[in-house]
């Protein structure tokens, strides 16, 4: 009961210090605030509005005609028209288009000989993945142009593709970052929290206090992990409920389960943000070194870029990486309505790496306090 | 020894150099003195210059790779035929796809809602039957995980990629003529490969040097006035522009070791073919260090307090560097208002400025502007930072 008791005044105390100011208060929901508006509209990876340069040299009806869908695709919007290859190098070399179009002059008498009429498409390598995704925008208006062409000449299609969407049909972005973002901006507020907090202690001496007090140093961890486990779970609902209702994104599957993985992921991240506390004798050092995890951490969790993609070697090393298995968690609860098995196999990770975390944290603290 | 040595000349410099001048070169040299030793001090600053850097081009020369080269995709194929069969051989041969077998769909789903597969392709009962009989359209079914946007869409591309070919393939065989009547023939330009890390290395050397110019210094400032040791330094006869030049010139030259070192690696270590002239590079790597310098004294000025200039610089500048410089996630595609956002943003202009100068060459017409955007950024982060040092002051 004692320990209880001792407990309750040790986290008492820390919630006080936390939020004791306006502007710690305000850097608790701020941040989350000013990162759940603007991310979902920046972070993505679609492309939209993006510049075409057009050089025709061909006035024969197809050329027009699938000049006329191109534009119509909604993916460009807008059309530079140019006169030479060289205005083509200078539309591509200062970044003003994104794709470049050369319909050849002999175009239109080509496809009307019976042959396969080539016109080249120039990317801007510089943006090679967003000229890709232009180009498949530009394939897929043409697919339609072909078929089309073949229904109007009675000309029967053998087969086709039925393709379709699963979780979030129409692809929208929004979808797949909100669910990340949960993950992204509950590591960035409880990882600086417990790391901060025991550094912010020594620099002002008042950890010696603490050391002295009857509290052990685990008590002294369990405090400081309390405030940062619920700094966590607050910021993880404000940007889920605003996923919901102001991002209109489907929740799919269990509170339950989310909010467990969620326990278990906040507890791996104080484990890491206690040690980072434990090695640092400044402010400085503990904040900057909860950056150097954190920046990894948080681009190698497939949130930047698929982990698949990765050489195998570094995918194995992201086992390490909580927040990688975190993203997978909420992704999979959120979109996807994950089973308890699914859900599972990604926190034992969690677990684990708490439990390494954590002792080591402990390990320090005690050679600290004897 | 050397450091106490050069305290006390900056202690005694004012009696001999004259007060009221605007600019000593002693004063501020001895100041610089200080802050280098400062820096090199703190093994945390160190990690933040060197280590940070190497290990940030690592992380996007080897993770952050946007080229899918193995896609994983569940195929069940519910026909027998020799059709369905010869269909299924072209996409297990895709060099792009890693195509797993299912006996039952509902395993092959599951699969999908796991993340063990990112796509599957059904191949319907009567596939090879409708193929054959004419007027009939043989469907090809294709579902994606539209939960990775990204992936759904190269799941798509690619698989329907395949099976034109396989098409042209097949009205080949057959002694027909199914070709396509206009066919694009796609060609990258700088970076002919299409590889992502070409792009995003050179990228994201904006969001190292944001680190070291925003990030460190708004942290190490703040200490300064959080531990009082500014107020002493204002007693003293030090002017204002030395005590700005001082702060801003060990940075500066810290900054630019940084971006020779990142430069350097990029180009000999990850690769990544480097086009532009040393001299561009010096100028809008200057001026770039300047601009987010400017942000990171002007933060830590105003906040006076490490744990809100740190994250402060967090928000302002080191998040901006990352998701509104246009490096990963494209400029264009964001709504007009973040468009707008993102012209007071130096990043965006060092961001276009070094892939440009390493995959295209020194093409002035495209970094004219961003040179002068960046003068531009440069000039009002570091007025700033006078003004608010001369609030501070008063």
């Amino acid at each position: 009961m004692i320990f209880l008791s001792r407990i309750r005044a040790l986290v008492r105390k820390e919630f006080q210090t936390l939020l004791s100011t306006k502007s710690g208060k305000m850097l608790l929901i701020m941040p989350v605030i000013l990162q759940t508006a603007l991310f979902p509209f920046a972070a993505t990876l679609e492309v939209k509005n993006a510049s075409l340069a057009v050089f025709n040299e061909d006035h024969g009806r197809p050329a027009v005609e699938m000049m006329q869908r191109f534009a119509a695709s909604g993916a460009f919007t807008r059309i530079i028209p140019v006169w030479s290859s060289a205005e083509v190098e200078e539309a591509i070399g200062t970044r003003e288009a994104l794709l470049a179009v050369h319909i050849p002059a002999d175009f239109s008498r080509k496809i009307t000989a019976g042959e396969t009429s080539p016109v080249q498409v120039i990317l801007d390598g510089r943006r090679s993945n967003s000229a890709q995704i232009a180009f498949s925008y530009l394939q897929s208006v043409l697919d339609g142009y072909h078929k089309d062409r073949a229904a109007t000449a009675g000309r029967a299609v053998p087969s086709e593709i039925v393709a379709r969407n699963w979780f979030v049909p129409n692809l929208e972005y929004t979808h797949f970052i909100l669910p990340s973002l949960v993950a992204i901006i509950t590591t960035i507020g409880s990882l600086i929290v417990t790391a901060l907090s025991v550094a912010r202690e020594r620099e002002q001496g008042t950890f010696e206090q603490l050391l002295v007090s009857p509290l052990s140093p685990e008590m002294i961890m369990v405090g400081k992990a309390v405030p940062a486990v619920a700094v966590g779970f607050f910021q993880a609902t404000l940007i889920l409920l605003a996923a919901v209702f102001i991002y209109d994104v489907p929740f799919r599957g269990s509170l339950a389960l989310l909010y467990g993985g969620m326990f278990f992921y906040a507890l791996a991240l104080c484990g890491v943000g206690l040690f980072i506390s434990s090695i640092s004798k400044t402010q400085q050092q503990a904040f900057l070194g909860a950056f150097v995890f954190m920046v990894p951490a948080i681009l190698l969790s497939g949130y930047t870029a698929p982990v698949e993609n990765m050489p195998p070697w570094l995918q194995d090393l992201t086992w390490i990486n909580p927040v990688r298995h975190f993203v997978e968690v909420v992704k999979g609860v959120f979109l996807k309505d994950a089973a308890l098995g699914r859900v599972l196999t990604l926190v034992w990770p969690l677990v684990v790496i708490s439990a390494v975390n954590l002792s080591l944290a402990a390990l320090m603290f005690r050679r600290k306090a004897a | 020894m050397a450091a106490s040595g050069k305290c006390d000349l900056a202690r005694t410099a004012p009696n001999s150099g004259g007060g009221a001048r605007w600019l000593s070169w002693r004063r501020l040299r001895a100041l610089c003195w200080k802050e280098t030793l400062q820096i090199f001090r703190d093994p945390s600053s160190i990690l933040i210059a060197f280590f940070m850097p190497l290990l940030m081009l690592f992380i996007f020369g080897y993770g952050i790779n946007l080229d899918f080269s193995r896609l994983r995709i569940g195929l069940r194929m519910e026909d027998a035929g020799a059709e369905a069969a010869a269909f299924a051989a072209a996409l297990t041969g895709s060099p792009w796809l890693e195509v797993h077998s299912y006996d039952s769909r509902a395993a092959m789903e599951r699969a999908l809602v796991d993340s063990q597969i990112r796509g599957f392709v059904v191949i319907a009962g009567d596939f090879s039957r409708k193929l054959q009989q004419a007027g009939a359209t043989a469907p090809v079914q294709v579902v994606a995980d539209g939960s990775e946007p990204n992936i759904a869409q190269f799941v798509r591309s690619t698989v329907s990629g395949v099976w034109q070919n396989w098409q042209v393939q097949r009205a080949g065989d057959r002694g027909g003529k199914m070709q396509r009547e206009i066919s694009l023939e796609p060609r990258v330009w700088f970076n002919p490969s299409a590889e992502s890390r070409n792009f995003i290395i050179p990228g994201s050397i904006t969001v190292i040097m944001t680190v070291i110019g925003a990030l460190l210094t708004s942290l190490v400032v703040a200490r300064e006035w959080e531990r009082g040791t500014m107020e002493a330094l204002l007693a003293s006869p030090v002017t204002r522009t030395e005590l700005l030049l001082s702060k801003i010139l060990p940075y500066y030259g810290l900054g630019m070791i940084s971006l020779m070192l990142c430069v350097a690696v990029a180009h000999w270590v990850l690769r990544v073919p480097f086009r532009g002239t040393a001299g561009a590079l010096w100028v809008v790597g200057s001026l770039f260090l300047l601009s987010v310098l400017g942000i990171g004294l002007a933060i830590s000025t105003g906040m006076r307090n490490q744990f809100n200039a740190a994250q402060a610089a967090l928000n302002a500048a080191f998040l901006p560097a990352v998701m509104l410089s246009g490096f990963i996630y494209e400029i264009s595609s964001m709504p007009p208002f973040l468009r707008g956002v993102t012209h007071i943003i130096p990043a965006r202009y060092f961001v276009t400025s070094m892939q440009t100068l390493f995959q295209a060459g020194t093409i002035w017409k495209l970094l004219l502007p961003d040179i002068l955007m960046l003068c531009g950024t440069a000039a009002v982060f570091i007025g700033l930072t006078a003004k608010l040092t001369k609030r501070r002051m008063e």
